[in-house]
């Protein structure tokens, strides 16, 4: 696990907090504006995720579809992502940084040629969203020779095999994804996520991160409340950054909603899981 | 070599299965249906019986009379045109929702491009009482209006996709991302031997029957296999029906016909195999039509069923091997095929069979000496009848 990925987890872990990752579309609604989305958000985040745009995302809602299309139609290019990523890691020295891309636009560049340039660019982690376990060793492989954490995707629909597999060749942290979403209000709901997540830890994955559906507070702490090591938010950071362009949503009020967000990863009372281990051994 | 599958799934390194985790217990779940229908003497019944009965198995070959009369060549024509459902769609779309009732599904989804996909499967639905719902782009359903009004009347609900290019393409984007929500009860019945395994192999052997048939008429009609095998390639459906048959008969020439459009080098064509690259679209790696950071480029053809920037993956396998070639058709040619065989031979085609048509004429004027050729004519040109009437100015005198 990169070095970032790994002191983030660990410091939370001792805090007794679980990490509120926001996620944006490279680019979007165009390069020059992104800089400074990406500043406003790396403010209030223990890690980014960050989407690299391309023509047919079959895994985003019509949300991020529709971002990456207007990143695209301003004209993001792969190297113009890569550019926003060194930016941001040169005023953010510890920041963990994810990317998630399409299998595309990996192999267009040559799988190793595409994690060196993310590795040069700073980038922590990449997820490819297209390519499940069961053709993820290529990329896996390519992944850490250029020092870079491959991560997967855990589904709800995921058998045993694919766990394991997720497990051996995932690092930096899990992208987990759950069958009902994670409301704090459904005990039920919060618990098969519990269990899930437990599975997960069963098989020494990296640490698990929530990352569907979460658009609330109540969400963020219903997540780490079942367990979780962080979360990602994307559609709701999203559709909030265009209210900000749009000038439907002021700045600070930006900014107080996104610390209500992370101030939620501040698990409570029992639902903390003491020694809860966030550093994959 | 009964298939040129390398490994399940693989066709040399091309293919795969190239979706989010989350579709591939889906995948998985399909593959075993499919593997376990292919052996049940029960279901083959089944689908013989509707194939004969419902869609009008097995179809004619016919040879052409007039089309090339001064050269060396014969011409036979494999009749997809007049299977119900007016294409051969209507093959693996019957197989398909066999298989979605064999699995418990109760819903089935569909993408469409020109329509023909898209009405094969709300026939299926209708007959088979399953609901169905089809995705098609914006910008297809202008095109193919009285396709759009078929489904409907057929009971099919059709979405307009307006995301992206408003075409094919996206039209499967939608299709997917639903599938990622509706898995547990809904069957996604892919049109073309495109996507992720194991849909170009179970497309491939519900359209099989194209090529067995053709193969035992054209031995009973001229004692011998043809010299070529032709047909039309979008994602490549029909192509690799009509080929599977053939390819372990090494002295029959395979011939893709792919969407030259207005010619590979303006940029404004679909031939992905001839001027494509290597790259991964829609769960295969595969060759597709994409800018040099992967963003994969919007493809153009007259025909809006070969309009699509991606291919079969075992279609670029038979072209690397050297076992078939793909060559482009131009817009130009495949609108004079359509009208010759109208006009010599009494049959209006699809504008996507025209391209093979089209090819085959002009084998027809090089050839010196005798040749069979075997068209695949993969479907009807009354969805076109609009279109080209606009193309030609009206009806010429």
């Amino acid at each position: 696990m990169t070095r970032r990925y790994r002191e983030c987890f660990a410091a939370l872990s001792r805090s007794g907090r679980g990490a509120f990752i926001p996620f944006t579309v490279l680019g979007f609604p165009d390069p020059r504006s992104c800089i400074g989305h990406l500043e406003l958000l790396a403010a209030q985040a223990d890690a980014l995720e960050l989407g690299m745009p391309f023509s047919d995302p079959v895994a985003d809602g019509p949300t991020l579809q529709r971002a990456g299309a207007e990143a695209l139609a301003a004209g993001t290019t792969v190297r113009r992502g890569f550019d926003l990523c060194a930016g941001l890691r040169r005023g953010h020295p510890d920041l963990p940084i994810g990317l998630l891309v399409y299998a595309n636009l990996v192999v267009r560049r040559g799988v190793d040629a595409f994690y060196t340039a993310a590795a040069k660019a700073g980038v922590d982690s990449v997820l490819v969203a297209d390519v499940p376990s069961e053709e993820g060793e290529p990329f896996a492989a390519a992944a850490r020779r250029a020092g870079i954490s491959p991560v997967f995707i855990a589904p709800p629909n995921a058998p045993g095999a694919a766990l394991e597999r997720i497990a051996r060749l995932g690092d930096g942290y899990t992208y987990v994804l759950t069958r009902s979403g994670v409301t704090g209000a459904e005990q039920g709901a919060g618990r098969a996520v519990r269990e899930w997540l437990q599975a997960l830890a069963r098989r020494g994955a990296a640490p698990p991160v929530l990352g569907f559906g979460i658009s609330n507070p109540e969400q963020v702490a219903g997540g780490i409340a079942a367990g979780a090591a962080g979360v990602i938010s994307g559609s709701a950071v999203v559709t909030r950054l265009r209210e900000l362009e749009a000038g439907e949503l002021g700045i600070s009020a930006m900014q107080d909603w996104l610390r209500s967000m992370r101030d939620a990863t501040l698990a409570t009372g029992d639902e903390v899981a003491p020694g809860r281990s966030c550093v994959r051994q | 070599m009964e298939t040129s599958e390398t490994k399940p799934g693989r066709f040399g390194c091309w293919g795969g299965r190239y979706v989010p985790e989350l579709l591939v217990p889906p995948l998985v779940e399909l593959e075993a249906a499919f593997e376990s229908a292919r052996t049940d003497t029960q279901f083959q019944v089944e689908l013989n019986e509707l194939l004969r009965d419902y869609a009008g198995r097995p179809t004619p070959l016919t040879r052409c009379r007039n089309l090339v009369a001064q050269t060396p060549a014969r011409i036979y024509l494999k009749r997809e045109d007049l299977l119900h459902g007016g294409a051969h769609k209507t093959n693996q779309v019957l197989a398909q929702a066999l298989l979605a009732k064999r699995m418990g599904k109760r819903r089935i989804i569909a993408e469409t491009g020109a329509g023909q996909h898209g009405v094969a499967t709300a026939l299926a639905g209708a007959l088979m009482k399953i609901p169905v719902r089809v995705y098609m782009g914006v910008r297809d359903c202008e095109r193919q209006q009285p396709n759009v009004f078929r489904m409907e009347l057929l009971g099919a609900e059709v979405v307009a996709v307006e995301n992206g290019s408003g075409t094919l393409k996206d039209a499967i984007n939608e299709a997917l991302r639903d599938w990622a929500s509706s898995y547990a009860d809904t069957h996604y019945l892919l049109g073309t031997a495109a996507g992720p395994h194991p849909f170009p192999t179970l497309v491939r052997e519900f359209q099989r029957v194209i090529g067995r048939e053709a193969r035992a008429q054209i031995l009973e009609c001229e004692g011998r296999l043809p010299d070529v095998a032709v047909a039309c390639v979008g994602g490549g459906s029909n192509a690799i029906g009509l080929f599977a048959d053939f390819i372990d008969d090494e002295s029959v020439r395979l011939v893709g016909a792919e969407p030259g459009g207005e010619g590979v080098e303006t940029g404004r064509h679909g031939a992905t195999i001839s001027a494509g690259s290597p790259g991964i679209l829609h769960g295969a790696c595969t060759h597709v039509m994409q800018n040099n950071d992967g963003q994969i480029l919007e493809s153009y053809s007259i025909s809006a069923g070969l309009d699509y920037p991606g291919v079969g993956p075992e279609h670029v396998y038979l072209a690397e091997l050297g076992r078939a070639e793909y060559v482009p058709v131009k817009d130009a040619a495949a609108l004079d095929a359509f009208q010759a065989l109208s006009r010599e031979e009494g049959i209006i085609p699809a504008l996507e069979s025209a391209h093979a048509l089209a090819w085959a004429l002009e084998e027809a004027r090089r050839v010196k000496r005798e040749t069979v050729i075997l068209v695949g004519l993969s479907g009807r040109g009354d969805k076109d009848l609009t279109h080209v009437r606009g193309l030609l100015g009206g009806v010429k005198p």
